[in-house]
């Protein structure tokens, strides 16, 4: 029987469960729902999940250790045949050991149903652990690939020295693979990469900060209810546009653009700029900085502009000194929130800021960035455990430590904000 | 304007505040002779009120008062919940500007000035007639700078040391200058309720009104904090005219020297506060500060 067929009929079977206890339920109580301890339906449940659960847990385990244990019996010179016969064998077996546990259990349990059973905690404690393990799975996640990338790096770490990555001038992954090839020896030093994120971020933020935030003020306190139904959506949609069409829209049309504008006064620009880049990204930000200004901007409320007001303040005069001071935490907040997003975007700055490592300052030259070093140390055919590639793992890492410091500052900070008016 | 309409009746009968039959009944009778009971004009008013309407979209939440508001006297606006007495308080410094869908008809003066007027500016009104809320709402600024806002976008003060100047007299005249002045740079929002709503006096205050507007200024502090309000009410009548309402037929009686009486958006009666509580005349005030409605 095909393994796929065996879990719907698992699944067939714990619907028929299902129904099965909620109609016992209602034998055993005589017809009368008072008279039992729970709602019909969590006996229902109740037989479902013993049906379903064992069951289930017995196939995920016996095929996750079903090529492990047939390879250890089937010796090295035995055919194909052989190995296929016992992936049969084992295959039949699993479907009759599940099936027979789904129905005996499912059936035992129908049995057992009683009025006065605790139907109902039995299930929510049972869906309680079913929740907890759907997070605990995010959670490790997580945490391995956290590991993962640190181990790695320090695996880097021991080929190329910290010191020299962490404050190295030159970046230059390319190592020579033979002996006698041509090549540089390759240079790991961060800074160039590190300085170009934050001139693209900056400049990101130079467009976003001011637009976005400027959008959510007049959105929140000028526009009429009208107009903001429809120009919120609109600035979110923003959000929403995949990056990479960004990507094209920099490279393609913002990027010349800067060229021959610089050209026409007569300045050299290169044909991928950190500005370019810049740019676009920013108004990628937009909505993350206008969307949460929003927010904390209406979550002033509105006894402050009340007592503003009421004292003969214009309507600039209380958004200035006072819904914008009282704002400005979760305005920090967002905007760091925007900046975290700002460093770890990728597709923009690979196809528009450009490939060399340049350290410099002037936004009108190519530059790259951390992540558009990560992706082409990765792409292309890699010894996996050459310093190139490692180094791919040490950048990450940092990238993951800066965006989760300002993480963990922008949250602080929204926090404290929420303090102040509960 | 003409029948009170069945469903407020049922309103009133739901809420089974009273005798419903009763009640419904009275306030029919009220709504066809509208004339307000009492003595609506004093002499050499602050500011009159002729046939005030307010409307919010349809909801007609004031029919046609009038009123005057003498100088130094302090008038207590009392009524059930919902009559409109916030209402009518907003319209005299234009606060249900603020609104969009509140409409405000019939003449206001201040000072025999028409303040709904195209020509009047209500940043200087706002600043004549100020208003003090229910809910102490102090900015989130130091104590100094909840004061001195006022001055400052007024322009009070042409330096430092005037701004100080006001600051600190108008928390003299608020009381409040003995339990702050060590910690004037402290935000406004660390002070206790009753502190934060002298605050919020001191604040309008400060620039300098002649009119103080004050919406239920008690009814987030506890009787020691509303004794001292209280105090300060009956000290500041002598410079400003003022306007509370009050869910307390005892504050009102306390503090006021004339008393109106709202309901359903009608002004049923208005008179000495003397008179009204001790000798009402319209069946309504009767019922109301016996307590038997309300
Ligand atoms: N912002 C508003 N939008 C629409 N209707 C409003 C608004 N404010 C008040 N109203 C309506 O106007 C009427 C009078 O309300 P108002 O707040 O003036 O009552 P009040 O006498 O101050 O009551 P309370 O004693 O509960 O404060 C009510 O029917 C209310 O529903
Ligand atoms: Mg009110």
């Amino acid at each position: 029987m095909q393994l796929s067929i065996l879990v719907i009929v698992l699944l067939a079977l714990s619907s028929m469960a299902f129904y099965m206890g909620k109609k016992r339920a209602f034998q055993v109580a005589q017809g009368k729902i008072r008279n039992l301890h729970s709602l019909p339906a969590y006996y229902g449940l109740y037989t479902a999940i013993w049906c379903g659960i064992p069951a289930l847990i017995i196939f995920g385990v016996w095929i996750a250790f079903e090529p492990a244990l047939i390879t250890h019996l089937v010796d090295l010179r035995a055919a194909a045949d052989h190995y296929l016969d016992l992936v049969s064998t084992s295959h039949a077996a699993l479907t009759i050991v599940v099936l027979s546990l789904a129905i005996g259990a499912g059936a035992f349990t129908l049995t057992r149903i009683r009025a006065q059973q605790r139907a109902r905690n039995t299930v929510e404690s049972i869906l309680t652990a079913i929740l907890i393990f759907c997070s605990s799975v995010a959670i490790l996640t997580t945490l391995g690939i956290v590991l993962s990338v640190l181990f790695e790096s320090i695996r880097f770490f021991q080929e190329i020295p910290i010191s020299s990555f962490l404050f190295g001038l030159e970046w230059s992954p390319q190592t020579a693979i033979r002996e006698d090839q041509v090549g540089s020896s390759g240079a790991f030093g961060a800074v160039p990469l590190f300085a170009g994120t934050m001139l693209i971020s900056f400049i990101a933020m130079l467009v976003a900060v001011p637009i976005g935030l400027l959008s959510a003020i007049y959105l929140s306190e000028y526009s009429g209810p009208k107009f903001r139904a429809i120009a919120k959506p609109l600035l979110e949609i923003l959000a929403g546009i995949p990056t990479v069409v960004y990507g094209f829209f920099a490279a393609l049309i913002v990027a010349p653009a800067i060229r021959d504008a610089g050209g026409f006064i007569g300045l050299d620009v290169a044909s991928e700029s950190a500005l370019a880049a810049g740019l676009v990204m920013g108004i990628m930000i937009i909505p993350f900085v206008s969307s949460l200004s929003d927010d904390v901007i209406n979550a002033v409320p509105q006894s402050m502009r009340d007592g503003a007001y009421g004292l003969g303040a214009t309507q600039a005069e209380t958004i200035r000194k006072v819904i914008f001071p009282a704002a400005l935490p979760g305005i920090v907040g967002g905007v760091l929130l925007a900046v975290s997003r700002a460093i770890g975007e990728t597709m923009i700055v690979v196809m528009a800021a450009g490939l060399s490592a340049n350290l410099t300052a002037n936004p009108l030259e190519a530059v790259t960035t951390v992540t558009v070093q990560i992706v082409t140390l990765l792409t292309g055919d890699q010894e996996f455990d050459s310093a190139k590639t490692l180094a791919a793992f040490a950048l990450g890492l940092m990238l993951f430590v800066t965006t989760l410091v300002l993480n963990v500052i922008a949250l602080h900070v929204v926090r404290k904000y929420r303090e102040q008016y509960e | 304007m003409e029948t009170i309409d069945e469903s407020e009746v049922s309103e009133i009968n739901d809420a089974g505040v009273t005798d419903p039959v009763k009640v419904g009944h009275t306030a029919m009778v009220d709504r066809d002779n509208r004339t307000t009971i009492g003595e609506i004009l004093v002499d050499n008013p602050r500011m009159s009120c002729r046939d005030v309407n307010v409307y919010y979209g349809d909801n007609h939440a004031i029919h046609d008062v009038s009123l005057d508001i003498g100088r130094n006297e302090v008038i207590a606006m009392i009524g059930p919940s919902g009559c409109g007495k916030s209402t009518f308080l907003r319209c005299l410094n234009r606060m249900n500007d603020t609104i969009d869908i509140c409409k405000v008809t019939g003449t206001i003066t201040l000072d025999d000035e028409d303040i709904n007027s195209k020509k009047i500016d209500v940043v200087p009104l706002r600043a004549q007639v100020s208003m003090v809320f229910q809910k102490p709402n102090p900015f989130p600024k130091s104590i100094y700078e909840n004061v001195a806002f006022g001055p400052r976008i007024h322009g009070l003060a042409n330096n430092k040391t005037e701004l100080d100047e006001i600051v600190v007299t108008s928390l003299k005249k608020a009381g409040l200058w003995d339990e702050v002045k060590d910690r004037m740079d402290q935000p406004g929002t660390g002070l206790s309720g009753g502190q934060q709503q002298r605050l919020c006096i001191a604040r309008t205050i400060a620039v300098g009104p002649e009119v103080i507007l004050m919406d239920e200024p008690c009814s987030a502090l506890d009787p020691i904090a509303t004794a001292k309000i209280e105090d300060l009410i009956d000290e500041l009548r002598q410079q400003y005219t003022i306007c509370i309402v009050t869910h307390s037929m005892q504050q009102a009686a306390r503090v006021s020297q004339r008393t109106a009486y709202f309901h359903l958006g009608d002004l049923i009666e208005v008179g000495d506060t003397n008179t009204i509580f001790t000798n009402p005349r319209h069946k309504l005030t009767e019922d109301y500060i016996t307590g038997r409605f309300g």
